[in-house]
């Protein structure tokens, strides 16, 4: 009798679990509204009288694994335009109708099998009106084919590799400067810095993003004169970079550029301050914009890094019509201001890529009057505007469709204020910088 | 730069050796491969983090307590997993530990999520003419000096050390001779489960880690028992340190990405010529 | 008997068919077929694995390197030669068998626990490699050109088509499951699965015997990788050699009944519907491995034979239509 009871209990717990409730998308957690925060759309005089839509914005977040920090500010910048929005009665149409919104999301473990999984679930299943891209190129360019194949338009942040956007994809809009563009500036800045520095090093992260950004970064380096002693990838899921800082100690680099996401760019810098490596200008990827970066403490200092946008950031209604440009949204201060009453931490430039992806859907909404994909996918080919994010214009071209043209990179550096405490400061470009870069590296 | 790199590879080599030894233990005493292993590398890790940042512990104190866990989790793991497919085939026990390798890995998401940690630790470092060594690194290499003799003399000169060499040696005539062989693989198990345990607590004093970083720990536990021969402790720990000496010099000359195709073509390589080791003996 | 006589072939393939044409009837045809897609790669995977480990004994635990590597193959042929499905299909096919069948006549020498490892040891060089080739795109892998699904008559029209294939692999892989488990050749396998050495002296040639089940078990995972790839529209090296995946194939293939035509369909089908349910509740996404960890920790010391093995013992009737 015994042994008939274990298999018993083995197959009716198996039954048990399989019949079980379906489990439904649980809509995400609403955080505190934020109250009377400065909304980017004034509901209209009068009543709006038409039928209220509620459109679904679909995507996933690395609520657990290494992606972690990051896209939980991206998430929490999204969720604080939608409130603002769905607080403010809406987006409403010329003919009458009010669009609210509601997030629907799935945590992707900062993975890359659950991601296909589950934007196609959230595109079949839950109908999703909109998608935003998960955190990092990796994901985004997994969620980007099933965007495709189903006909979403998606709105990518945090996500700045350039080879998603030359598949061919026609629905994908990326917000964040391409990668790219993301270290040729630190590459001027170390001319600027010290003329006399001719040999650096490449280490990097071997992913999507990381690879794109020093690929670019070394035939910008090179055309500028500069010996690479070194350029080497490291795993993604790298804890030990004794062999590198070796290898760069032996190659006589003068100066690091690098790096991949938050988790290995602390780790790294930690490594080469444990280390004790004499290196005179050191840039890492995504890890030193992030506040949680000062963690490190005297590690931190002098590292710089390039950032999408910065608190500093002097984004402005009148600088707008300077630029002949069309602004949108509202204004930084009232972005940091908002942030922080909601989630009770400073904004980094994650947070804002989130922010601005709903800032973007928004406008192409309103131009479009019309939530229909192809008239969305349409406005967003027009777009042309400053927000308190910065520009933002796609590339229309069919090799790079959706390719972000508009937005600039801004460079950050730690350095201690006269009190002992760490401050980012922004170093370059020299017309934003809120301080003199530290150099060399301490 | 080969001196430097070879110094921090095998300071490296002496932790991955400890890692070794517990999973050789179990191979050579009972015939299993634990696939549970690398969870509880990762376990021992986590052990010193909550102990440090929970309780603000020294590290190398809390590892007296994380190998006294471990030593329990062993036995208990043995109990409810292994003791009863002990005689089976190979594909039980290995399944059965896999099973617990699921079990520790899914509670342990659930607990701590998969973001990586940190022990905030630090020792400083000092020079060598021009090479800097961490001191956390140093004191993990004498740790695992420490361990393994400790282990030696216990195997050696204690009656129950004696005894699981007795059953390693031949499990029935072991019994016959009075010896309660149920409850000494149950305590090996416990030995080999406790010094990975060790090992993931040492490796968390300089490396970040996520409950899954044991995988990879488990991977080069595997390969540094075929170097070293299996159910051989001093063969482990010299095979720690000739995989911790390759990830050192390996870098010198290629890329590092290679290390990992190097160690494992190494690795079947071994299996397939010489399968009791390359210091084993003859099976 | 004649196969084709058999009940238990019957029971094998109406259930398959059954699955496969569920998204045609279901309410929500796209999510439907991307569950029943999951379903029957594992389904096919797992039958695949039974060859070799249900069959004749030998654990692989890195049976995932040939999905890998034909899904690689497949891939590349795409997406840098524009090939076309049909023709890259078969080529991770041909891959996948020639790897084994040079493989299998070193490794299989190995028995037990040291086969196990030498395959583990052989899908992490594999993976490592991988991620240094660079015709393969290294660490960052390959994607599919958009325009690429285009010629398949849209992407809706090439999930459809990487289903309907999927769908006509899987019954493929089950009746050569069927058809070796019926023959002398299958009755020779299962000698070497009881002893190896007896099988030996009663004629039966192992080393050859051996290897062509290796390549057998080998040439269906290389083309679902392909099939499996290609509707992802990517590929990189941790997806295409995850030893976890590779794990919970032989999981699969033990909850059903390991050595049984049934079994892996069973297990496979049981496992991939728990773990899909698991997966979206936010209570139990985290422990949803956990709980496949208890399930398959219960069946090795409690059922070892699985439910079709379960159900063959406490009713001896069903054994004519259990195969």
């Amino acid at each position: 009798m015994k042994r008939l009871a274990y298999p018993l209990i083995a197959v009716s717990m198996l039954w048990l679990v399989a019949c079980g409730p379906t489990p439904t998308a649980a809509p995400t957690e609403a955080p505190t509204p934020v109250p009377a925060a400065e909304t980017p759309t004034a509901p209209p005089a009068g009543i709006p009288t038409g039928e209220v839509k509620t459109a679904v914005i679909g995507f996933t977040a690395s609520q657990t694994g290494k992606y972690n920090v990051s896209s939980t500010r991206q998430v929490n910048g999204l969720k604080l335009w939608m409130d603002q929005v769905n607080a403010g009665g809406g987006i409403v149409l010329s003919d009458g109708t009010t669009i609210k919104f509601e997030a629907v999301s799935y945590d992707d473990e900062s993975n890359k099998d659950r991601v296909q999984e589950l934007y196609t679930r959230l595109a079949t299943e839950d109908n999703a009106d909109f998608l935003i891209s998960p955190y990092s190129s990796g994901l985004t360019a997994a969620a980007a084919v099933i965007a495709e194949q189903y006909g979403k338009v998606m709105i990518t942040t945090g996500a700045a590799s350039d080879a998603t956007y030359k598949e061919g994809y026609t629905l994908i809009f990326q917000a964040y400067t391409p990668a790219s563009r993301y270290l040729t500036g630190a590459v001027d800045l170390l001319a600027h810095l010290d003329p006399q520095v001719k040999k650096i090093a490449f280490v990097y992260e071997n992913t999507k993003f990381a690879t794109s950004v020093v690929e670019a970064a070394k035939a910008y380096a090179e055309e500028k004169g500069y010996e690479i002693v070194l350029f080497e990838g490291y795993d993604a899921e790298t804890t030990d970079f004794g062999p590198f800082i070796n290898k760069i100690l032996e190659s006589g680099a003068e100066a690091i550029l690098g790096g991949g996401h938050f988790q290995d760019g602390s780790t790294f810098a930690r490594q080469i301050h444990e280390k004790q490596v004499a290196i005179k200008f050191f840039t890492l990827l995504v890890a030193p914009p992030e506040p949680d970066f000062a963690d490190l403490g005297d590690a931190a200092v002098g590292v710089i890094g390039p950032s999408q946008w910065e608190p500093l950031a002097a984004f402005t209604p009148e600088s707008a019509e300077e630029a002949g440009l069309e602004w949108f949204g509202p204004l930084g201060e009232e972005f940091v201001e908002a942030y922080q009453a909601a989630y009770n931490e400073e904004p980094s430039y994650h947070s804002i890529g989130g922010y601005a992806a709903g800032l973007i859907l928004q406008k192409a909404i309103m131009d479009a009057d019309s939530i229909d994909p192809m008239a969305i996918k349409e406005a967003m080919d027009k777009m042309d505007i400053l927000t308190c994010y910065g520009h933002i214009k796609f590339d229309t071209s069919e090799e790079a469709h959706g390719l972000q043209i508009g937005h600039d990179m801004v460079y950050i550096q730690w350095q201690k204020d006269s009190a002992g405490n760490l401050v980012k400061q922004v170093v370059w470009p020299l017309e934003g910088a809120t301080a003199e870069a530290l150099y060399p590296k301490p | 730069m080969l001196i430097a790199s070879l110094t921090d590879g095998l300071l490296l080599g002496f932790v991955y050796g400890i890692a070794a030894m517990g999973l050789s233990l179990i191979w050579g005493v009972m015939d299993v491969i634990n696939l549970s292993h690398g969870p509880i590398i990762a376990l021992g890790m986590f052990g010193i983090y909550l102990a440090f940042t929970g309780l603000g512990w020294n590290p190398y104190l809390s590892l007296l307590l994380v190998a006294a866990v471990g030593l329990l989790l062993g036995i208990m793991i043995y109990g409810a997993a292994v003791h009863r497919v002990i005689n089976a085939p190979h594909l039980s026990t290995l399944l059965a530990t896999f099973a617990v390798n699921m079990i520790i890995i899914g509670i342990g998401t659930a607990v701590f999520s998969t973001s990586p940690r940190n022990v905030d630790f630090s020792l400083g470092s000092f020079s060598l003419g021009s090479i800097t060594l961490l001191w956390t690194r140093v004191a993990a290499a004498l740790a695992a000096v420490l361990v393994t003799a400790l282990l030696y003399l216990f195997l050696y000169r204690t009656r129950l050390g004696k005894s699981i060499r007795a059953v390693a040696n031949n499990r029935a005539a072991a019994e016959l001779m009075g010896i309660p062989a149920s409850w000494v693989l149950a305590f090996s198990f416990g030995l080999g489960t406790m010094l990975a345990a060790i090992s993931g607590g040492l490796i968390a004093t300089f490396f970040p880690f996520t409950i899954l970083a044991g995988g990879s720990y488990e991977l080069k536990s595997f390969v540094i028992c075929v170097l070293g021969g299996l159910g051989n402790p001093l063969g482990a720990l010299i095979g720690g340190l000739i995989l911790g000496g390759l990830e050192g010099i390996i870098p010198t000359f290629m890329e590092t990405t290679w290390v990992p195709v190097l160690e494992f073509i190494l690795f079947v390589i071994i299996l397939l010529v010489k399968p009791s080791g390359l210091l084993g003996g003859e099976t | 008997m004649k196969p084709w006589r058999n009940p238990g072939l019957w029971l094998v393939l109406t259930l398959t068919v059954a699955i496969s044409l569920w998204p045609l009837v279901a309410a929500n045809k796209a999510y439907s077929r991307e569950v029943t897609f999951t379903i029957l790669k594992a389904v096919a995977l797992a039958s695949s694995l039974n060859i070799l480990l249900g069959y004749t004994g030998y654990v692989s635990f890195g049976h995932i390197v040939f999905f890998g590597l034909g899904g690689y193959v497949g891939f590349y042929l795409m997406s840098v030669h524009n090939a076309p499905l049909y023709v890259a299909v078969p080529a991770g096919a041909l891959v996948s068998g020639l790897l084994a069948f040079l493989l299998g006549k070193a490794i299989l020498r190995l028995r037990g626990a040291y086969f196990a490892l030498a395959t583990i040891g052989i899908n992490e060089a594999a993976r490592a490699f991988i991620k240094n080739f660079e015709p393969f795109g290294g660490p960052i892998g390959m994607s599919l050109k958009f325009k690429v699904y285009k010629s398949y008559g849209g992407p809706e029209q090439a999930l459809w088509i990487a289903f309907a294939s999927l769908a006509a692999l899987t019954v493929a892989v089950l009746l050569v499951s069927f058809l070796v488990k019926t023959s002398r050749f299958g009755l020779g396998l299962m000698a070497i699965r009881e002893n190896e050495d007896a099988a030996e002296v009663m004629g039966v040639i192992t080393p050859n015997a051996k290897t062509w089940a290796y390549v057998l078990s080998a040439v269906f995972p290389g083309m679902v990788g392909v099939l499996f790839f290609f509707k992802n529209g990517n590929i990189e090296p941790p997806d295409a050699f995850n030893l976890h995946q590779s794990i919970e194939t032989i999981v699969m293939v033990m909850l059903g009944g390991y050595g049984t035509v049934l079994g892996p369909l069973l297990g496979s089908a049981i496992y991939q519907r728990l773990r899909g349910l698991l997966l979206v509740s936010p209570l139990f996404k985290n422990i949803q491995l956990a709980v496949a960890g208890v399930l398959l920790l219960l069946i090795i010391l409690f059922v070892p034979a699985g439910v079709v093995g379960w159900l063959r013992s406490r009713f001896p009737r069903l054994r004519r239509v259990l195969e």
